[in-house]
């Protein structure tokens, strides 16, 4: 085998995380990785009738009640609503799903963790993996649902989605590794998650419209910086933007008396993603130290 | 040879024990350090194993074996000192590890597997062979939840033995099952050897380590307390254990006839100095039956602390033939002379049954003498010598 000459010292430091060699040793272990995901899938949806359709049912109910109260009692002036939320929503999902299971992610199992030798990190990205397949399924569910009732593809627009979807991932790893490591000392920090879920749902352009806030915002400032700006802070808002764009298509359609989505061109929107994306991956350096530092531990802590 | 497979270096172990370990945030701010003890699982251990070589770790419960097990594995970080080890680990320290209830056997064994470093297309080749070694053909396809046991073990215990590292680092999971599967176990641990695998066993079971490792280390409350040879580092731990717990030397039998107790009865009648060499000695054993018996059988053996066997007798071999009776007796073998060797001897003491082998009460290695070093010009042997004087 290849590894058979390497010599693995350990000592009492906390080892620096040196990131190509760690993506080696991950690569090595990506079976256990693939091999948990399944399970988790399987788990998910052995003696269940449905299976997976209830991944899909998740998303079809969320639509049908918010479709309720947003088109029906609230009536918002979004055209074509289920697509503008679905294209939204299915992104918050892969995000705020991973983030709620990689934080439970290390406890839950922890028997292996005392028992077994492998890179942590494969936890919480197994969570994260799980959560992938039910945004890809249901993803497919609403390309097939535009297909069907004749929903324009805007070409254009379409090249945002596989940046979008680096940004998210490299986001949602970066948040992932943090939210787990720490959960592992503190288990408020899960808690604390699902309440800060929540708000951070409403602190992003989902369910209302994205330039909604960037009207009200217009003109005002603080400390010198536009207040809209103030709202780009959160990633998730530039990153569910960025979805909307590529899927939902048109910043002002047809029908709709103001705009809808953000009003700026795709290659503003290109730009700010380009730019989430960097920081994540910055952060996720980051936050990967922190993980690596700590997993050496986990053992004991739990 | 090359480099040696696993160097251990002044490795210590801090845990620290929280009466409640404060894992909120809250609790964490509001706890003072003083609630924490601080607890040494591993002081300062340190040896290097060649490549090929395998190595029994032993030592009482809590004296830190698979502390150091963990260590090695890179499950746990050492406190200080430095582990450095070549080649692929897998740690068997607990069967099945990953099993899901709700997969199935098959599901389980690719999962299981790949946590001991299977590749996936490695275990698609074993795998047929792990059905068979589990003996679980018919229900690969089950969920384990409906599985018994003893059905769990064995699949358990299946993949670990088809596992394919460079070193292999087996905690007391092995000891479990009957006689016959831990007999296949030794098996496969015999031929993880001849393969020039690297092995640390941690057992308890101190024969095995005798019969199959090359080299020893006892631990005792995280320290290395003997290290060298297999026989004579199981000595020490005898010797140690039966100081600290006497009832841990292995008793078995049927009971309807019991060994009440033993004595070691020195030339003046004291029962716990040294003996001198050549010193004579009377193993004093009191019987107690508990119901008639008309076939009893009281023997005795004496070891060196190589293990080999020194000197037995019996009463049936001695002509004392006892008759059926009830109740309490005493047996005295007067042993003209001990061995002159010095060192520590070990006393099997065992009631049987004269006609159907039947073992009513077997104590193995519970009592022991120490034989002083003898005064030096001395001879080393007691040869009878008859002495003639003739005229001419």
């Amino acid at each position: 085998m290849a590894a058979t000459a390497d010599t693995i010292e350990r000592t009492s430091e906390p080892p620096r995380l040196r990131v190509a060699a760690r993506l080696r040793e991950l690569s090595l272990y990506r079976e256990i990785l693939m091999n948990l995901v399944r399970k988790e899938l399987k788990v998910k949806y052995t003696a269940s009738v449905l299976g997976a359709v209830w991944s899909i049912l998740n998303p079809v109910v969320f639509l049908g009640v918010f479709t309720l109260v947003f088109s029906v009692v609230l009536d918002n002036g979004i055209p074509s609503f289920p697509i503008f939320l679905l294209s939204g929503l299915l992104a918050w999902n892969l995000f705020s799903v991973s983030l709620t299971q990689a934080a439970r992610s290390v406890i839950d199992n922890s028997n292996l963790v005392k028992k077994v030798y492998f890179p942590r990190e494969i936890l919480p990205l197994s969570s994260i993996g799980v959560a992938l397949v039910d945004f890809v399924l249901q993803s497919l569910v609403l390309v097939v649902f535009m297909v069907a009732i004749g929903y324009d593809f805007h070409a254009s627009s379409l090249v945002l989605l596989p940046l979008a979807f680096v940004a998210i991932l490299a986001f949602t790893v970066a948040m992932s590794f943090l939210v787990s490591a720490l959960n592992v000392r503190y288990r408020d920090v899960q808690h604390l998650l699902t309440l800060g879920l929540l708000v951070w749902f409403w602190m992003t352009p989902i369910v209302y419209s994205a330039w909604l806030v960037q009207d009200r915002a217009e003109g005002h400032a603080f400390l010198g910086i536009d207040l809209f700006d103030f709202y780009l802070v959160n990633p998730m808002a530039g990153i569910v933007s960025g979805f909307q764009r590529a899927l939902y298509g048109v910043v002002r359609p047809e029908g709709a008396g103001s705009p809808v989505l953000l009003d700026v061109s795709v290659g503003w929107l290109a730009l700010l993603l380009t730019l989430i994306a960097a920081l994540s991956v910055f952060l996720l350096w980051l936050t990967w130290r922190t993980f690596f530092r700590l997993s050496g531990d986990f053992a004991e802590e739990l | 040879m090359g480099l040696p497979a696993i160097e251990v270096d002044g490795i210590s172990k801090k845990f620290r024990l929280y009466r409640e370990r404060p894992t909120s945030l809250k609790a964490r701010l509001i706890s003072s350090r003083t609630s924490a003890e601080d607890f040494w699982a591993l002081h300062d251990v340190a040896f290097t194993m060649e490549r090929g070589t395998s190595l029994g770790l032993i030592g009482h419960n809590g004296s830190g074996k698979t502390t150091l097990l963990k260590v090695i594995a890179g499950i746990l970080r050492p406190t200080s000192g430095t582990v450095r080890t070549r080649g692929r680990i897998a740690a068997l320290l607990e069967l099945g590890a990953g099993f899901h209830p709700d997969l199935t056997g098959r599901e389980n064994v690719y999962l299981n597997a790949s946590f001991l470093g299977l590749s996936r297309k490695h275990t698609t080749r074993a795998y047929d062979d792990i059905v068979a070694f589990a003996e679980l053909e018919d229900f690969m396809d089950n969920q384990v939840k409906f599985y018994s046991s003893g059905m769990l073990v064995r699949l358990g215990f299946a993949v670990a033995v088809h596992v394919d590292p460079d070193i292999l680092l087996i905690d007391e999971v092995l000891a479990v099952g009957d006689e016959g599967f831990q007999a296949r176990c030794l098996d496969r641990v015999r031929q993880f050897q001849r393969d020039g695998r690297t092995i640390v066993l941690v057992t308890h079971a101190l024969d095995t380590v005798r019969e199959i490792c090359d080299r020893a280390v006892m631990l005792h409350h995280g320290r290395i307390h003997a290290a060298g040879a297999p026989d004579e580092v199981v000595r020490e731990l005898r010797y140690v254990l039966l100081r600290r717990d006497p009832a841990f030397i292995p008793e078995e039998g049927t009971r309807e006839v019991e060994i009440a107790s033993v004595e070691l009865i020195r030339e003046d009648g004291s029962t716990d100095r040294p003996v001198r060499p050549g010193e004579a000695l009377t193993i004093q054993t009191d019987v107690k039956a508990n119901e008639a018996v008309d076939d009893l059988d009281v023997s005795f053996a004496v070891y060196d602390w190589r293990n080999h066997p020194v000197c037995d007798g019996s009463t049936t071999r001695s002509g004392a033939v006892m008759d059926r009776f009830e109740g309490k007796k005493r047996v005295r073998f007067a042993l003209r002379s001990v061995p002159v060797e010095a060192g520590k001897y070990w006393v099997t003491v065992g009631l049987s049954s004269r006609d159907s082998g039947r073992l009513y009460h077997v104590q193995t290695q519970r009592y022991w003498f120490e034989v002083q070093q003898q005064e030096a010009g001395r001879a080393r042997v007691a040869v009878p010598i008859e002495v003639d004087v003739e005229d001419l």
